[in-house]
């Protein structure tokens, strides 16, 4: 009735001319879309000695750990985390990726939330995980003060660079800026 | 099937046209697959569903019916909303709070005799292979990508090279506004909806500072509650975006915003719109495009003319944006596909080895040569080269046997290398001592 079975055994033809068929596989769980991209996508990243990982189960490559530690610019000395996590929808959709302590930073908030643009807006299918992790370790070489999720941390920035170097050095340090205590994180 | 009551004296003449298209061969029908003496009673026993049931499933439900079909299926979770009720032909202003499958299903039972419909109230997702290897096509109009990859996915693992029933048609039709496209997919044969995946570009996100400090359009304040506002108070312990109450909590907290901010526009509607992600359809695509879709599952169904990918073009894009714009063109399959590419091959093995001795195997059979390989199944990590933490926590099963690792005859692992940085490998283990 439905013509697609004879086209599939003319393609198979042409394909393997000669060899002799095998028995059928009992049937498995299929590895998803999502899975094959990040398997291939962990094999590129660079981490540098500023980075390393951390996979809480190794089975699962979907969700895992990103330590960073700047060895330069104003947050130099402290040891920042990050929780990846890869929906099904990868890489149609960007990873979820969230700070892990309460830091005092212009571009993430006190909820962990990134201002990224390619964790979100600027996010396309052929970026891969080495982009995001390149990015975020932008973002404590050079805070930006014009893309602000934490305002206070952003017009410190903006206005006295200075006195923000000093609040982030309190931070880092776990003291209290502009009323918020903010997480230890020195190393 | 009650064939009595199928073929009342009125109902030659009901499909007199039909037939005469669908029974007689045509200057393209072609004739080592047409016999225009079976296609009528093929098409009334062939089990057809149909995912949607909303401006394109109403659409496309009619139609099938229209077309000489009697057996279909249809599944849809969502249930009537007033706001559908412009084009969405099937449902009433009493219908609204009930199931979109079971109205549809019911109002076109009643309208076209002998056609039954057997309506699904739930999630694609709900169901196992087994449900869907009991159709012969699968007609999708749905408005969430996500929604057909995974259809797209499960259509293409049915398929078993031994079993000719098991390679399920797939016709997918979408709208947004003026634009539509209808694609065939012959699962592992033509190009998939993975495979074609570079064809949606996906919806321009606010960049979250915006949406964080500098509101300008009601739109923001909506995914400022959804996204920061949720996180910060979860009112509920997951978001249902199905659940008027977690709906309204966030179009509270959005006009709340646009008040401080002084932005109009918030509503209930749009606060639904906007998290959901709906984009707007206008009635008359929905029906292009719907009509497009049910004249290839006649095609295909009937092969009284060739269906679109059979074997060349397989994706018709509509455009109305700008007077009327169409084109059909042939989608290549992507050779990498994740979902269709890289059926797996066989690697000779046996369970005795251990995994070390299986990769040193794919460094020296010629058809792979991967010096550096990583190594997963679907639900474990049996090696990864990188990064090193990784490599750390999975080099004791490097001196692990198959056996031991719990892999049989017949796993299927995924094999990576940085040499071949975007291919990758599908190997099924055959074990020798079988
Ligand atoms: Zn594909």
């Amino acid at each position: 009735m439905l013509k697609i079975w004879s086209m599939k055994k003319e393609q198979e033809k042409a394909e393997n001319a000669g060899e002799g068929t095998t028995a059928p596989a009992p049937k498995k769980k299929r590895v998803t879309a999502a899975q094959l991209r990040v398997q291939r996508d962990l094999a590129e990243l660079s981490l540098g000695n500023t980075m390393t990982t951390e996979f809480p189960d190794p089975d699962n490559i979907l969700s895992f750990i990103l330590y960073i530690e700047p060895d330069e610019g104003m947050y130099k000395g402290g040891r920042f985390s990050f929780s990846f996590n890869v929906t099904p929808a990868f890489p149609h959709e960007p990873p979820k990726v969230l700070c892990r302590e309460k830091i005092y930073h212009p571009n993430i908030d006190t909820e962990g939330k990134v201002c990224l643009n390619i964790l979100r807006e600027d996010w396309k299918p052929v970026l891969n995980l080495n982009a995001v992790i390149v990015g975020l370790q932008f973002l404590f070489l050079e805070p930006n003060a014009s893309d602000p999720l934490n305002k206070e941390a952003a017009d410190d920035l903006r206005n006295n660079r200075d006195g923000f170097k000093r609040n982030v050095r309190q931070a880092m340090a776990g003291g209290t800026v502009r009323g918020e205590t903010y997480q230890r994180v020195l190393v | 099937m009650a064939s009595a009551n199928v073929h009342p004296a009125s109902e030659p003449a009901r499909w007199k046209y039909l037939d005469s298209v669908r029974t007689r061969p045509g200057p393209f029908t072609d004739a080592s697959t047409f016999n225009g003496s079976v296609v009528a009673r093929a098409m009334e026993t062939m089990k057809v569903l149909v995912i949607g049931a909303g401006g394109l499933g109403c659409e496309i439900l009619k139609n099938l019916a229209l077309s000489g079909f009697k057996d279909i299926h249809v599944i849809d979770m969502d249930t009537i909303d007033i706001s559908n009720l412009n084009r969405q032909f099937l449902f009433r202003q009493e219908d609204v709070g009930k199931s979109k499958a079971e109205v549809a299903a019911r109002f076109v039972e009643k309208r076209v005799r002998g056609v039954r419909i057997t309506p699904y109230n739930c999630k694609i997702q709900d169901f196992d292979e087994d449900f869907y290897m009991q159709f012969q096509l699968v007609i999708c109009g749905l408005d969430s990508i996500e929604a057909r990859r995974w259809i797209n996915a499960t259509l293409v693992g049915l398929v078993d090279e031994n079993i000719e029933d098991s390679y399920k048609p797939l016709i997918d039709g979408g709208t947004e506004g003026f634009k539509g496209q209808a694609r065939v997919i012959f699962p592992t044969v033509t190009s998939c909806i993975e495979c074609q995946l570079d064809m949606h570009a996906p919806r321009a996100a606010v960049p979250l500072c915006t949406l964080a400090s500098i509101p300008r359009q009601p739109e923001h304040c909506i995914e400022w509650a959804h996204v920061i506002a949720w996180d910060q108070e979860k009112p509920f312990p997951q978001l249902d975006k199905d659940d008027p109450e977690h709906i309204n909590w966030l179009y509270q907290k959005a006009l709340d915003r646009a008040r401080e901010f002084n932005i109009p526009g918030v509503t209930y509607s749009l606060t639904q719109g906007v998290v959901k992600n709906i984009i707007p359809a206008i009635a008359s695509t929905n029906s292009v495009i719907a009509a497009a879709c049910c004249n290839e599952a006649l095609k295909i169904a009937s092969n009284c003319a060739p269906s679109l990918g059979l074997p060349d073009a397989n994706y018709m894009m509509y455009s109305g944006n700008d007077g009327i714009y169409t084109y059909t063109f042939r989608h290549e399959r992507k050779d990498d596909c994740p979902v269709c590419g890289g059926q797996a091959r066989d690697l000779p093995a046996d369970a005795a080895w251990t995994l070390r001795e299986l990769l040193d195997s794919l460094a020296a059979r010629p058809e792979a040569q991967l010096r550096q390989p990583s190594v997963r199944t679907a639900t474990k990590t049996l090696y990864m080269q990188l990064p090193p933490s990784l490599e750390e926590q999975t080099r004791p099963n490097l001196d692990k046997t198959l056996a031991e690792l719990g892999l049989d005859h017949g796993q299927e692992i995924v094999v990576t290398d940085p040499a071949f940085a975007t291919v990758i490998f599908m190997f099924k283990l055959k074990f020798k001592s079988r």
